[in-house]
């Protein structure tokens, strides 16, 4: 087990890793200059190298879009903190344990990618967090790491953040800039991805906060030492939020490879009064379920696809024998259908058509004809109801309230049924 | 100090609707409401100068609506029409404009009580018992998740996931987290606010007092003096930030 790479530091010294003076006792901003001693193109040569994909949720090959950005200025660099996908609660930690990580990060980002300006969008319900990184930015312009001519390099950076107001889909990068521009957080067609006109219809990269806390790492240790962490097309060490049934939630760092088994038993405690496994969301609200025939699967990007899911955001939830499945679908369709924008017919009408069935059938309402009416109504914003999802929208918020859907029909679709026939107790 | 061309500039998009000027700090403007009246609106002097550095953050101003929308919000205890107006007015975009952007995000909220009590619904909460503690928070309180109490003392709602899954089920108040609840503590948590009327609250205060099983290691507890980035909490939360 290697040394992890971005939790260290606040499990060490949980007193005080929030700080300048610790972060810089620990190594901290040496990376920055490092990076400033280099060309902005050898960083981004060894972020392509790393292999690092976006821990956002899409997993999108950092170094791939970073070279995506259009060369016309001015440009810009977000940091995604919108974190907002149900059973996901790292980027929180990031921010209120090491805020200074994440800082020097995005300093180093924007020397490599030729910008003056960035923004961090922190969503409105994490004043604490916020309150960490506005600290850790100030500290961190009174040392000169922040500024007009950052230690002596003539490099300038100025960051700002941008507070949400309570929306999920603002985590979607169109609509973060959307929001950004002061505007309803819709997501925008794509192309123009922003990477050639986003914010302000400039050049815009939006990273997430866990993607950019590497940065230091990387730059300290190389792209290559960071490819030859865990297995090919998943490397790295990975957050995970783990929640639900079990004994001992938390933030996991861990290498990625581990199987489902060690993360949820070993690390996680298990199921919480011993209770049996019945399921699991493997990535967040968004993706389909996985079943304990799959404990043993290692947790990779290649393994989720292979088994049509995801490892998304991070956020892994665990629901024991005793869960109410029907209950569960709907505690997520609900989300989807609350937080839909509304730009698009199926996903607006279509996440609240769900949400009204599934609640139909909790109440002992529900008809046998409801079983081919979910999946028929999950098939118009899904079209095939497939993994990755095909996209009759603008976004995959949509699909997304599809997943919950597939999982119940294709691994309990007799729960269902029971429940519409009355052999079980309506009822939450 | 603005010049007058700057003072005129800040003006509505439409000028014969409005008026502004600025004496001694104060930022006055009138309006003329549907009724044909003008009203005249205020904000505070420390008001108008966060509002004059938030306007200074962005390359362009209408991205401070969303900014200015809390400090609005901050200034009359709730988002008004009036506010919206004078959102409308700093950043140069249409009240209507403004209203499409203040009704698509949930914590912009027009009818509010003095103090926001938010229970997480979603997928790790509901694992959890979340029904029971807002069913819990609901009857403390005397209102049904999503009123307000007649008296304007507490408002409660049920929310989605307010990424606290860790620690589920969460309840936030004001937007400060608190993590581990229980039908007990909630109820214990909603008396004290309508017992104590708080100036303002934070997580660290609320996890020790009413909390349970967190996330993860909160670590040490914010100074009294830590600040927020701009813009405020509002309206009787955690209003803090700085210049």
């Amino acid at each position: 087990m290697i040394e992890p790479l971005l939790t260290s530091r606040m499990t060490a010294h949980p007193a005080d890793s929030h700080t300048i003076a610790r972060y810089e006792a620990t190594g901290g901003y040496d990376a920055l200059r490092k990076a400033l001693k280099m060309k902005p193109e050898e960083i981004a040569a060894e972020v392509k190298a790393s292999n690092l994909a976006g821990r956002g949720g899409a997993g999108f090959p950092t170094g791939v879009k970073w070279g995506f950005l259009a060369p016309a200025t001015p440009r810009y660099l977000v940091i995604n903190a919108d974190e907002s996908e149900p059973g996901t609660f790292k980027d929180r930690q990031l921010l209120e344990r090491d805020p200074h990580q994440l800082v020097e990060g995005i300093v180093i980002a924007a020397y490599a990618l030729n910008t003056n300006r960035a923004f961090v969008y922190i969503r409105g319900e994490y004043p604490r967090p916020a309150r960490r990184l506005h600290a850790a930015i100030e500290e961190a312009r009174t040392a000169g790491y922040i500024g007009d001519d950052i230690l002596g390099s003539g490099f300038a950076l100025e960051v700002t953040i941008h507070l949400g107001a309570g929306a999920y889909i603002c985590g979607e990068e169109t609509a973060l800039l959307n929001s950004l521009e002061g505007l309803r957080g819709e997501p925008r067609i794509k192309p123009p991805f922003p990477a050639v006109a986003g914010l302000y219809a400039k050049p815009t990269i939006v990273n997430n906060v866990e993607t950019i806390s590497n940065m230091p790492w990387i730059v300290t240790h190389g792209g290559a030492a960071y490819d030859a962490i865990g297995p090919e097309g998943s490397r790295g060490t990975r957050l995970f939020s783990v929640s639900g049934h079990v004994e001992r939630p938390g933030n996991y760092e861990i290498v990625m490879g581990m199987t489902w088994r060690d993360l949820i038993y070993d690390l996680g405690g298990g199921v919480r009064d011993g209770k049996a496994l019945k399921c699991w969301i493997p990535g967040g609200a968004s993706a389909p379920w996985l079943t304990p025939e799959h404990v043993d699967e290692p947790i990779t990007i290649q393994a989720c696809t292979r088994l049509g899911t995801m490892l998304g955001s991070g956020g892994i939830v665990v629901m024991d024998e005793t869960t109410n499945v029907v209950a569960a679908a709907l505690s997520l369709v609900r989300f989807f259908a609350h937080e839909s924008c509304g730009q698009c017919t199926p996903c607006r009408e279509g996440t609240s058509w769900l949400e009204r069935i599934l609640e139909r059938i909790l109440h002992g309402r529900g008809r046998m004809s409801d079983l081919d009416l979910l999946l028929d109504v999950s098939d118009n914003i899904s079209p095939g109801l497939r993994w990755p999802p095909a996209m009759t929208t603008i976004c995959p918020l949509g699909p997304s309230a599809v997943s919950p859907i597939t999982s119940i029909m294709a691994n309990f679709r007799d729960e269902v049924v029971a429940m519409i026939a009355g052999e079980v107790p309506a009822g939450v | 100090m603005w010049t007058d061309e700057q003072v005129a500039s800040r003006q509505s998009p439409v000028p014969s609707q409005s008026a502004s000027a600025r004496s001694g700090g104060w930022a006055l403007s009138y309006w003329r409401l549907e009724t044909g009246d003008w009203r005249l609106m205020t904000w505070s002097p420390a008001t108008v100068e966060r509002a004059e550095a938030i306007l200074a953050l962005y390359p362009n101003p209408r991205s401070a609506v969303m900014p200015l929308l809390y400090m609005a919000m901050h200034e009359e205890g709730r988002l008004t029409d009036e506010g919206m107006q004078e959102v409308a007015r700093w950043t140069g975009v249409s009240s209507a404009q403004v209203l499409a952007v203040a009704s698509f995000y949930t914590m912009y909220k027009q009818h509010v009580g003095r103090h926001l009590v938010s229970v997480c619904r979603s997928i790790s909460c509901h694992l959890l018992d979340s029904s029971a503690v807002i069913d819990a928070v609901a009857d403390e309180a005397g209102v049904p998740a999503g009123e307000t109490a007649a008296d304007g003392s507490i408002t409660v709602e049920s929310v989605e996931c307010i990424g606290a899954c860790g620690g589920a089920p969460a309840v936030q108040v004001d937007y400060e987290m608190v993590e581990g609840m229980t039908p007990d503590k909630a109820r214990a948590l909603v008396r004290w606010l309508l017992d104590e009327r708080p100036e303002t609250v934070r997580s660290d205060d609320l996890q020790e007092r009413f909390g349970g099983a967190r996330s993860f290691d909160w670590g040490p507890a914010d100074s009294a003096e830590a600040v927020g980035p701009f813009p405020a909490y509002g309206p009787y939360g955690t209003v803090g930030g700085s210049g």
